[in-house]
């Protein structure tokens, strides 16, 4: 594979492309997938490769699609669905809990259903508060579902197939300030079961994912002019959670500051510290600090939303306080 | 002003968890001086007359006879004078475990062991247990949990009596992490002067105190905290000592340590035959004209020329703790001792390279005999610096023995056969014994070891000198 620059969004175009070529049983569905290129462009071109037999747009029902995308999986076929943001994902929550997650336990292990449903998600382009918000969280919450986050250009090209090999639903959450970036991404395969340390320090864990990860390193560089060496956990996965990742970089620097992309509240960062405190408490010489987005609906004005969100000095005054108490 | 002390469950032993009091031989009212034998515990391994290490007035007796306790727990108080006006004491009071001391497996102070791989925290409490044992001044460290997996809950601090002094301010933070390296290292935390915010006390805190010399204890007070969850909790149990429980437990107790020895200690093993002739025919001179009772055996000839030997190489004589060797202030020679029901014990003689002979073979005559009654004091069952192991009388030729952690060598002989033997270019039959060394290889290399031998033979061919 050569190592050609690249965007996260091309990358991610690259990996359905490469699974419609593989496997005839991968379609992909969702709203203006097709004529349109999807709204943020990551199915461009694939209608006139593909076909509208591949390449379906769908009516602007998240339930009925989701739904049809259930449908389909059980049916033997292999789906892609995209659901434009997390946002209105929650039309499609029924579908996803009560059905992806749910039909192989209520059938007794005879109904496993492998979908694959990608979703926008997080806020930075002031798109107001109901595209805006990072509920990766809840779909992390479900039993029955795989979360991944790809952070990184290998993770956007490289975690689809893997999550199509997945006999049960996996979704994937792409930060939607993500698609522009661009760099040369190492060939894969990757895992889907695995965080990884994407920067080792021994002061202190700055652990992220998704969008957050940048933010995280950019705050690591920060420190290292401080002498302040930070480990960069990103999560990759957030469920079901590489605790091990968390707990040996813990173990080994002894401070943890968890950078969030949701609210603060019953958060993934309120899982990973208690995951902290339960297997690593003897290892903590200073409270856990995370760094969430303000308690409040994304706002729209820019300075605002700044405010709002995790923020690179933010984190390094996180870490600052974790070093320092 | 009167001080309360109190006297503890000693350990009496790396290998012991809990003790009953079979006898109390003091009463409330009675005056005791430090080192005055004051009570008899029921051990795993023996009975054994334990010490007081305070001088005072028995204020109360908090245990009965017969209960099982953990080692730890308080079992009297006794009021006492202040300590300026007792003499000093030289040295810190041996046996007392005031405080459970974990080893780490990998005891590497900057760079603590992999989560995944075992560790031996402090004792486990809750924060909010923690606190409440600062409040009431209560070491956390000396209580015994009775939770799940030993976890100390809020009873056992209530339970247990506040010492005199707080050790920590009320109001001291210590990290998760500092707490457990102090543990680790055998600092008291009211010696570490916390930096983090609000005065907090920190893992680098800590280091730094242990490494200003805030510890590390001496060796006579460490202690092995490993013990698997299962059996903390079984000795909180009150049965009667019944003699196949002992034997039980104390199989137990040497399967810890014997498997704690392996697991840590990379031994080095070496051996040398003896030619016992001069010394033999020295003590045959010598025990002619002595009444049986004052006779003198070979086992006290090669229990003094290791124990002299020791006094040489230093490097043999003391205990391995925290990555580091710590000698022996004197050698304390442990003697194995196999018991009549099965188990075995390795009181210590104490400073036996400086006893004369005869007391050396009066000593262990005393030695064994109180080890197989089962009345053995609590400063031989702990201080013991080198061990020695004679499996001669079994008809064993050579002991390659397991060191008994935290010592750092072990010494073996064997039966004493006659044997060919080439002296001067002729062969003859001579008396031999097979002298062997297991050493700590973190403490000492095999030349080390190898000098240690060499004396132990130039020592046994000039028996006069012993």
């Amino acid at each position: 594979m050569s190592a050609a620059t690249t965007t996260y969004r091309e990358a991610m175009r690259e990996a359905i492309r490469e699974a419609l070529r593989r496997d005839d049983r991968v379609f992909l569905m969702g709203e203006d997938v097709g004529a349109y290129g999807g709204c943020f462009a990551v199915s461009l071109g694939l209608l006139e490769e593909f076909g509208p037999e591949r390449i379906r747009d769908t009516p602007l029902s998240e339930a009925a699609f989701v739904g049809a995308g259930i449908g389909a999986a059980l049916g033997g076929m292999r789906p892609i669905v995209e659901i434009m943001t997390v946002n209105f994902s929650l039309l499609a929550l029924d579908q996803i809990l009560n059905n992806a997650a749910t039909l192989l336990h209520m059938s007794g292990g005879q109904l496993n259903v492998p979908l694959v449903i990608r979703m926008t998600t997080g806020a930075g382009r002031q798109l107001a508060a109901q595209h805006s918000h990072s509920l990766e969280g809840w779909y992390a919450h479900i039993p029955g579902l795989r979360i991944l986050a790809p952070a990184t250009i290998e993770d956007a090209r490289n975690m689809l197939w893997p999550a199509l090999e997945d006999p049960d639903p996996v979704l994937i959450f792409e930060h939607g300030s993500l698609y522009g970036m661009s760099g040369q991404p190492r060939p894969g395969p990757v895992d889907i079961t695995s965080a990884a340390l994407r920067r080792s320090g021994k002061d202190i864990t700055l652990i992220a994912y998704g969008g957050t990860t940048g933010k995280a390193l950019a705050a690591a560089d920060a420190l290292s002019a401080e002498g302040i060496e930070a480990d960069v956990i990103d999560l990759r996965v957030l469920r079901p959670l590489d605790d091990a990742t968390i707990v040996e970089s813990v173990g080994n620097t002894h401070r943890a500051v968890i950078v969030d992309e949701g609210w603060r509240s019953g958060s993934l960062s309120a899982e990973i510290g208690t995951r902290i405190v339960e297997q690593a408490f003897y290892q903590l010489d200073a409270p856990i600090q995370r760094v969430c987005t303000a308690e409040v609906p994304v706002p729209y004005a820019r300075h605002l939303e700044e405010a709002a969100l995790p923020q690179v000095p933010s984190i390094v005054a996180a870490a600052r306080e974790a070093v320092a108490s | 002003m009167n001080e309360r002390a109190e006297f503890v469950m000693p350990s009496l032993g790396a290998d012991m968890e809990s003790g009953a009091v079979a006898e109390w031989l003091v009463k409330p009212g009675d005056r005791v001086r430090k080192g005055d034998v004051i009570a008899v515990i029921d051990t795993d391994k023996a009975t054994i007359e334990v010490e007081s290490f305070h001088t005072g007035t028995v204020e109360s007796l908090l245990v009965g006879t017969g209960r099982r306790v953990p080692v730890g727990t308080a079992l009297a108080v006794i009021v006492g004078i202040p300590p300026a006006a007792e003499p000093v004491s030289p040295e810190p009071a041996p046996a007392q475990p005031l405080r459970k001391r974990a080893r780490p497996r990998r005891p590497t102070p900057a760079r603590l062991p992999a989560p995944g791989a075992p560790h031996v925290p402090s004792p486990v409490a809750s924060p909010l247990v923690r606190h409440l044992a600062e409040q009431r001044g209560v070491d956390i460290a000396r209580v015994r949990g009775t939770g799940p997996q030993g976890r100390v809950t809020r009873a056992d601090v209530e339970h247990v009596e506040p010492s005199p002094q707080a050790k920590v301010s009320p109001q001291a933070k210590v990290s998760p992490l500092a707490r457990r390296l102090a543990a680790q290292f055998g600092v008291d935390l009211a010696d570490v002067h916390g930096t983090g915010r609000a005065g907090a006390i920190r893992a680098q805190d800590v280091r730094e105190a242990a490494e200003r010399g805030a510890g590390p204890r001496p060796p006579e007070a460490v202690e092995e905290a490993t013990r698997p969850p299962a059996e903390q909790a079984e000795a909180r149990a009150v049965p009667e000592a019944d003699l196949e429980r002992r034997r039980e437990a104390m199989r137990q107790a040497i399967a810890r340590a014997m498997a704690r020895s392996k697991r840590e200690i990379p031994h080095y093993y070496l051996s040398a035959t003896v030619d016992l002739t001069g010394a033999l025919a020295w003590l045959r001179e010598r025990n002619r004209d002595l009444p049986v009772s004052r006779r003198l055996l070979p086992a006290a000839l090669l229990l003094k020329a290791a124990a002299r030997a020791a006094a040489e190489v230093p490097r043999l004589n003391g205990f391995w703790i925290d990555d580091a060797f710590v000698p022996g202030k004197a050698v304390h020679l442990g003697v194995a001792i196999s018991l009549k029901g099965g188990g075995l014990i390795a009181p210590a003689l104490h400073d036996a390279a400086r006893l004369a002979i005869e007391d050396l073979m009066a000593a262990l005559k005393d030695l064994v005999s109180r080890a197989r009654t089962g009345r053995l004091r609590g400063a031989e069952m702990t201080e013991a610096t080198i061990t020695v192991t004679n499996l001669g009388d079994q008809g064993v030729e050579a002991v390659h023995g397991v060191i008994y952690p935290p010592q750092v060598a072990l010494v073996g002989f064997g039966k004493i056969l006659d044997r060919p033997w080439a002296v001067d270019g002729l062969l003859g039959v001579r008396p031999l014994v097979t002298v062997t060394l297991a050493a700590d290889h973190r403490a000492t290399d095999g030349y080390t070891g190898g000098r240690f031998l060499g004396i132990v033979d130039r020592l046994l061919n000039q028996p006069e000198t012993l």
